[in-house]
C-alpha cells in the first residue's frame, strides 16, 4: 500500500528527475494514500536525491498535503473564512459532526470520512461551502449537508 | 435614474466571436512594440491586487536576455471574498489562453503554465480539454506555445508571485527577496511574466479595442473596468464587471441589503470602510489625479449592522496566523500577537490602551515584513480597530 515507487517512476519518466516534480509526486501520493507517511517521504527523498528534511519541510508547508495522520477516503473541508462563517458555517459543521459521529479534525473509525476546516474556497457568494475531495458543494444547509453525507455513505454520490 | 454613478459592463464574459482564436491570430500579426506601447498607454494594471503596470511588466520581460522564458497565469485565487478568476476560467478560458499566447509571442516564451489552486482542482478536466483545443489551434497559427496546468496544494501565500515560483520549483511557498524581479529572474532563474487570470483577459481586451476605447471606461479620473466579486450581506452576490472609480456608496446602493455597516474592499488584506466614509472613498488605483483611492483585486465583502466587527477581525487574524509562511519574524510573530492582543483586551486581561500598542505593531509589520502578505495585514487591522474601537474593546 505504502509503496510509492510506481508513482515516483511515472512522474520522473514524464518530466525528468528534478526538483520541480516534487509537488506533483506528493500530490499523487496523497490522492492515493490520503496522507504522506514517513516511509513515503523517505522514498521520495531518496529517488529525487533531496534531503529527507527538505522533502518533509516542503510537504508540511502545504495544507492539502497531510503529513500527520492518515485521512479518510473522503476528506471533507468546510470553509471557515469570514463570509462562510457569517452564513452559518457552525450549523454545517454541527450537522456533519452529528451525521458522522466525529468532531472537527477527526476521521471516522472505518476510515471513510475526515472532517477538516479550510480557508476561503472561493465561493463566498454561495456559502456556506465545502469540498469533499475535489468536489464542491455550495449553498449548504444542515438538511442538504446530511443528504450529501448520506449519499457518500451509501456510495451514491453520483445521484447528488 | 438614481444618483448612482456605478456603471456595469459586459466585456470579459461576453460570448466568443464565431472563431475563438481569430482575434488572436490578428493580434499576433501586430508589431510587438506597438502592442506594448498600447498596453502602457492604457494604464492597465495587474488585476490580482498589487496593481503593477502590465505593459511595463511585458516590456521588461521582452528586454530581459534569455532564450528560455515563461508565461505564468496566476490562478491561485486565495484572497477571501474573491472568486472572479474561477468564473473566468470556467466561462471564458479561451480569452485567458489568448492573453497568455499574446504575452508569450511578445516576450519570446514558448511555455505557459497555469498555477491552479488546489481548491479549484475540479476545473482541471475542462481546462485541459480547452488547452487541447488551444494547442491544436496554435499549431495552425504556427505558434510555438504550449500550456500546462500546475496544481497548488493549499497555501494562500503562493498567490504572491515569487512564492508561486518557489512552489512550482518544488519548494516551500516562501516569497523571495525582490529584486531581482521575476521578469529578469523568475521560474528556474529564467525571465518570467506572472499575471493574474483577469489581467491576461484585460490585456487581450486592450489590444483588441485599443487604449483609447479602454480609457473611455472609468469614473472620477480612474481608467478602465474590472471584475468585482461581491459577497457578504447582499441579496445579489456574484461577479460583476464595473468601471473603476466608483465610490463605496455606489456599491452599497446597488448591492447592500439596506443596513450596511461596513464594506471590506480588497479582501482581508484590504481596507474596511465604515458607513460614514462610504461616499468619500473611491475604488481604483492611487495616482496623481485620483488621490487616495482604494486598490483592490476586486474582493468586496459587505457587512450589515448585525455583524460584530470584533468577530470579523478575529476571523481575519485567524486566517493570517494560518497562512503566514513563517519565513520572516514581523509577519509570523506579529500576526499572532495581534490576535492574542485583541483577545486579551476583550477578556479584560489588558487595558484598552494596549490597542495603541497593537496599532504600532501593525505599523512595524507594514514596513518590515518581507512580502505583501505581512505588509498588508495592517490595512484591515488598523482600519477596523480605528473605526470600530468600541466593538473591539467591549
Amino acid at each position: 500500500m505504502s509503496d510509492v515507487t510506481e508513482i515516483i517512476k511515472k512522474q520522473i519518466n514524464q518530466s525528468g528527475k528534478k526538483r520541480e516534480v516534487l509537488l506533483p509526486i506528493l500530490q499523487s501520493i496523497v490522492e492515493r494514500d490520503h496522507y504522506l507517511s514517513s516511509e513515503s517521504l523517505l522514498q521520495v527523498a531518496k529517488s529525487l536525491d533531496i534531503s529527507a528534511a527538505d522533502v518533509y519541510g516542503t510537504a508540511s508547508f502545504y495544507s492539502f498535503l497531510e503529513t500527520n495522520k492518515k485521512l479518510g477516503k473522503y476528506v471533507i473541508r468546510v470553509c471557515k473564512t469570514i463570509v462562510c462563517d457569517m452564513q452559518g458555517k457552525r450549523e454545517i459543521i454541527e450537522a456533519i459532526e452529528n451525521c458522522l459521529d466525529i468532531r472537527i479534525g477527526e476521521t471516522t473509525r472505518n476510515n471513510k470520512f475526515s472532517l477538516l476546516y479550510t480557508n476561503c474556497l472561493g465561493w463566498c457568494h454561495k456559502g456556506p461551502v465545502m469540498l469533499i475531495n475535489n468536489e464542491v458543494y455550495t449553498e449548504l444547509t444542515p438538511d442538504k449537508v446530511r443528504r450529501i453525507i448520506n449519499a457518500y455513505k451509501q456510495n451514491k454520490q453520483e445521484e447528488l | 435614474m438614481s444618483k448612482n454613478s456605478l456603471k456595469r459592463l459586459d466585456i470579459i464574459f461576453a460570448p466568443y466571436s464565431t472563431s475563438p482564436y481569430k482575434l488572436l491570430s490578428e493580434l499576433l500579426k501586430k508589431d510587438k512594440d506597438a502592442i506594448i506601447q498600447e498596453l502602457i498607454e492604457s494604464g492597465l494594471k495587474g488585476r490580482g491586487g498589487a496593481g503593477f503596470l502590465t505593459g511595463l511588466k511585458w516590456k521588461l520581460a521582452k528586454e530581459a536576455k534569455g532564450n528560455e522564458k515563461y508565461v505564468i497565469c496566476n490562478a491561485d485565487e486565495g484572497e477571501p471574498g474573491t472568486f472572479k478568476d474561477r468564473e473566468i476560467l470556467s466561462q471564458v478560458p479561451r480569452k485567458v489562453f489568448s492573453g497568455m499566447a499574446l504575452c508569450a509571442s511578445i516576450i519570446g516564451a514558448n511555455k505557459g503554465i497555469i498555477y491552479l489552486r488546489a481548491e479549484y482542482n475540479f476545473l482541471k478536466k475542462d481546462l485541459q480539454k480547452e488547452i487541447n483545443i488551444f494547442e491544436a489551434e496554435a499549431k495552425k497559427l504556427n505558434l510555438d506555445f504550449s500550456i500546462e496546468i500546475f496544481s497548488g496544494s493549499g497555501a494562500y501565500v503562493c498567490g504572491e508571485e515569487t512564492a508561486l515560483i518557489e512552489s512550482m520549483e518544488g519548494k516551500r511557498g516562501e516569497p523571495r527577496n525582490k529584486p531581482p524581479f521575476p521578469v529578469v529572474n523568475g521560474y528556474l532563474g529564467k525571465p518570467t511574466v506572472v499575471n493574474n487570470v483577469e489581467t491576461f483577459v484585460s490585456a487581450r481586451m486592450v489590444c483588441s479595442i485599443g487604449a483609447k476605447e479602454f480609457n473611455k471606461f472609468g469614473i472620477h479620473g480612474q481608467k478602465g473596468s474590472k471584475l468585482f466579486s461581491i459577497s457578504g450581506d447582499t441579496p445579489k452576490g456574484g461577479v460583476y464587471e464595473l468601471e473603476l472609480g466608483l465610490t463605496v456608496q455606489d456599491l452599497v446602493d446597488e448591492f447592500g441589503d439596506g443596513d450596511t455597516k461596513a464594506v471590506q474592499v480588497g479582501g482581508v488584506s484590504g481596507f474596511c470602510v465604515p458607513r460614514k466614509s462610504f461616499a468619500k472613498r473611491t475604488i481604483g488605483f492611487t495616482g496623481k489625479f485620483t488621490g487616495d483611492s482604494l486598490p483592490t483585486g476586486g474582493s468586496i465583502m459587505i457587512f450589515n449592522s448585525s455583524r460584530s466587527m470584533y468577530n470579523v477581525l478575529h476571523n481575519y487574524l485567524d486566517f493570517f496566523c494560518e497562512e503566514s509562511c513563517g519565513q520572516c519574524t514581523p509577519c509570523r510573530v506579529g500576526v499572532q500577537q495581534l490576535l492574542l492582543g485583541i483577545e486579551a483586551i476583550k477578556a479584560n486581561n489588558k487595558p484598552s490602551s494596549y490597542l495603541k500598542t497593537l496599532v504600532k505593531l501593525a505599523d512595524t509589520m507594514r514596513v518590515s515584513s518581507k512580502c505583501g502578505l505581512g505588509q498588508s495585514i495592517a490595512n484591515s487591522f488598523q482600519s477596523i480597530v480605528e473605526e470600530f474601537t468600541e466593538e473591539i474593546i467591549y
